[in-house]
């Protein structure tokens, strides 16, 4: 027996099966303005934008060890620079959306090495602090309705696309190449030697930092990414809403708690769980909204139950129980002998 | 004037800030948990006063008896039934958690009592003022208040620092086997620190309710705003927490007397200054 029969892998037949099933569903969901409905295409964006939204959560949290509740910071800043950039700067809005996000990236970095110096669960309440301060601040600028928000011009809404359907079918696109951006950034990163040391710093900060990993910039990196990214997504958000003001743009429950309940739910520290996460949230979403507060209370309670009984989420359960992993970022040792 | 009169009630507002600060500041001094809960608690111990008041035809203030012991035991069941199962080296647990709970409170809130904001009144105290030289005129409620506020705190450090109890808080916080090992159950003091915590939140709930008008949707805001006076003030200084409640209010009346939108901006700027500056507040307590 030699030590060359033995190889590392990363992908499994799983993986191999997922990335294959992966792709069919990706191209069933481009052709979608050609087999859905108005409304089902409209509830697809609302879908593929908060997987985007939790899918990033989830890199912070799970990842990165950084547990924001202010995400709608980011957020609602996209919103903004969208509409900011479509009326005042004449940019068209599909142009505006990568902008928008840059421009979160960069306001981020002056955020993260304020809020950095805050720890663990004040890190938490400091983000919110922020995202209160952009709220406020937003309110103020007259040019954008103040507080009451204001509404994306016909002539700008009309530029995206001439007719209707044809402007739908766009917003669609977007928002599912903004899930796909995501999902694919957030996999190149985890695979990638940041990704290595990122997984070192969630498992033991002292032992990584002993072997040379910088966290404070690993961290600080990760948190401008989510927060570009974040930002693209609120563009897009908006530009779908087509109206805008503080308090939505800016919202604790729409931006942050929902997107928390999705990854927990789903599994935090995993790529699956947002994935299995936000189909569970819109499917109970679907059946209770019209409950009302009700129905938020019934999310609170479920949030509180999963995280007592099954911190890992329900992709953990799975993974554990099965051991598979559908996008291969983990990597196994395999015995070529054995296969003989 | 106008700006000696802000400053004073931005001191005696910050009374009831610091308030809202030194529950918070205990639980994460003994158990390094902090609650997203807390505002959500304090609205709950607003609108549990409004019953009390409507129901029984009481005086707010004297709601206190019956607000206080029952929060205090909300926080005992809620650390040994949930909390304290939530402990440990992952923050996220704790974190979440009190997410879910502040989700609840605010609902189930809402569900009960609907979103109209609501006012407790109590009686002739309310519309009483003492006259200062000057022309300024001073209530006795808010002073009132702020006396409490101090009188809290000055409590919370002589329990913390003077009484068995704090021992025993002081002991689990520093090593929480080693105290287990001399015979203290840890579970039970989390529980009586979670229970003190929500007593003086009862308090600062049945204050908030008699000043303001409040709502089901107000309670993260007033977590935040006695988180940032816990940072200006130090982490794990009550005497700072109380200080940092008066910049915080001194600076959001001063930021309301220059332009009313500039009200709750200007307190989060003071926040952010110190962060910037302090990052470990004004008067971080030595270890």
């Amino acid at each position: 027996m030699t030590t060359s029969s033995y190889r590392i892998s990363r992908s499994s037949p799983a993986s191999r099966v997922a990335a294959v099933m992966g792709l069919i569903i990706l191209i069933v969901l481009i052709a979608a303005p050609w087999w859905a409905g108005r409304a089902d295409m409209r509830l697809l964006s609302e879908i593929f934008l908060y997987l985007s939204l939790a899918c990033l959560w989830n890199l912070l949290a799970g990842y990165a060890g950084l547990v924001s509740v202010g995400q709608q910071a980011f957020v609602g800043f996209g919103g903004y620079m969208l509409f900011a950039l479509a009326m005042f700067a004449g940019i068209s809005p599909v142009a505006a959306i990568p902008l928008a996000g840059l421009l979160g990236a960069l306001i981020a970095v002056p955020v993260a090495v304020l809020i950095f110096r805050l720890r663990g669960a004040y890190f938490a309440i400091g983000t919110w602090v922020i995202a209160e301060v952009f709220r406020l601040s937003f309110a103020q600028v007259s040019a954008l309705g103040g507080g009451s928000g204001t509404s994306l011009p016909v002539a700008i809404v009309r530029s995206l696309a001439s007719s209707r359907s044809m402007r739908e079918a766009t917003t669609y696109w977007l928002a599912l190449a903004m899930a796909a951006v995501v999902l694919a950034v957030i996999y190149l990163l985890l695979r990638s030697r940041k990704g290595l040391a990122l997984t070192a710093i969630r498992d033991s900060e002292v032992a990584s930092s002993s072997f040379g990993i910088d966290i404070w910039r690993h961290k600080f990196v990760v948190y401008v990414i989510a927060a570009g990214l974040t930002a693209s997504t609120g563009a897009l958000i908006f530009l779908q809403k087509l109206r805008i003001s503080p308090d939505a743009a800016f919202s604790v429950n729409d931006w942050t708690a929902f997107v928390i309940f999705i990854v927990v739910i789903g599994g935090i520290g995993t790529l699956e769980g947002p994935i299995i996460g936000v189909i569970v949230f819109f499917l109970l979403r679907e059946t209770l909204a019209d409950l009302g507060t009700v129905y938020l209370l019934i999310l609170g309670l479920v949030a509180i139950v999963v995280m007592l009984k099954a911190p890992k989420g329900i992709w953990g359960f799975i993974a554990v129980r099965y051991g598979i992993e559908l996008f291969p970022i983990s990597r196994r040792v395999i015995d070529g002998n054995s296969k003989k | 004037m106008d700006w000696i009169n802000a400053i004073i009630q931005g001191i005696l507002l910050g009374g009831l800030y610091a308030l809202f600060a030194a529950g918070l500041s205990l639980i994460f001094g003994v158990m390094r948990l902090v609650n997203i809960a807390h505002g959500d608690f304090i609205v709950l111990a607003a609108f549990l006063a409004l019953s009390i008041t409507t129901g029984v035809g009481m005086n707010p203030l004297a709601s206190l008896v019956l607000v206080v012991p029952v929060m205090a035991g909300i926080g005992y069941v809620l650390q040994r039934g949930i909390l304290n199962q939530t402990l440990g080296d992952d923050i996220l647990p704790p974190l979440l958690v009190t997410f879910g709970l502040s989700v609840i409170i605010q609902n189930g809130l809402l569900e009960i009592y609907s979103a109209d904001p609501q006012k407790m009144n109590a009686g002739a105290l309310e519309t009483a003022s003492v006259a200062l030289p000057g022309d300024l005129n001073i209530g006795v409620l808010p002073l009132l208040m702020f006396a409490v506020s101090v009188a809290v705190i000055a409590g919370l450090q002589w329990v913390f620092y003077r009484s068995a109890l704090g021992r025993a808080f002081r002991a689990v916080s520093d090593k929480q086997d080693i105290a287990q090992l001399m015979g203290l159950n840890k579970a039970h003091v989390f529980g009586l620190a979670m229970a003190l915590s929500l007593a003086v939140v009862g308090i600062a709930g049945v204050f908030l309710g008699i000043r303001t008008s409040f709502d089901p949707s107000i309670g993260p805001g007033r977590l935040i705003f006695g988180f940032e006076a816990v940072i200006i003030g130090g982490l794990g200084n009550l005497w700072g927490t109380l200080i940092g409640g008066i910049i915080l209010g001194v600076s959001q009346n001063i930021g309301a007397q220059i332009n009313p939108g500039w009200q709750l901006l200007a307190g989060h700027i003071a926040f952010l200054i110190v962060l910037a500056v302090k990052p470990r507040g004004l008067f971080p307590r030595i270890d």
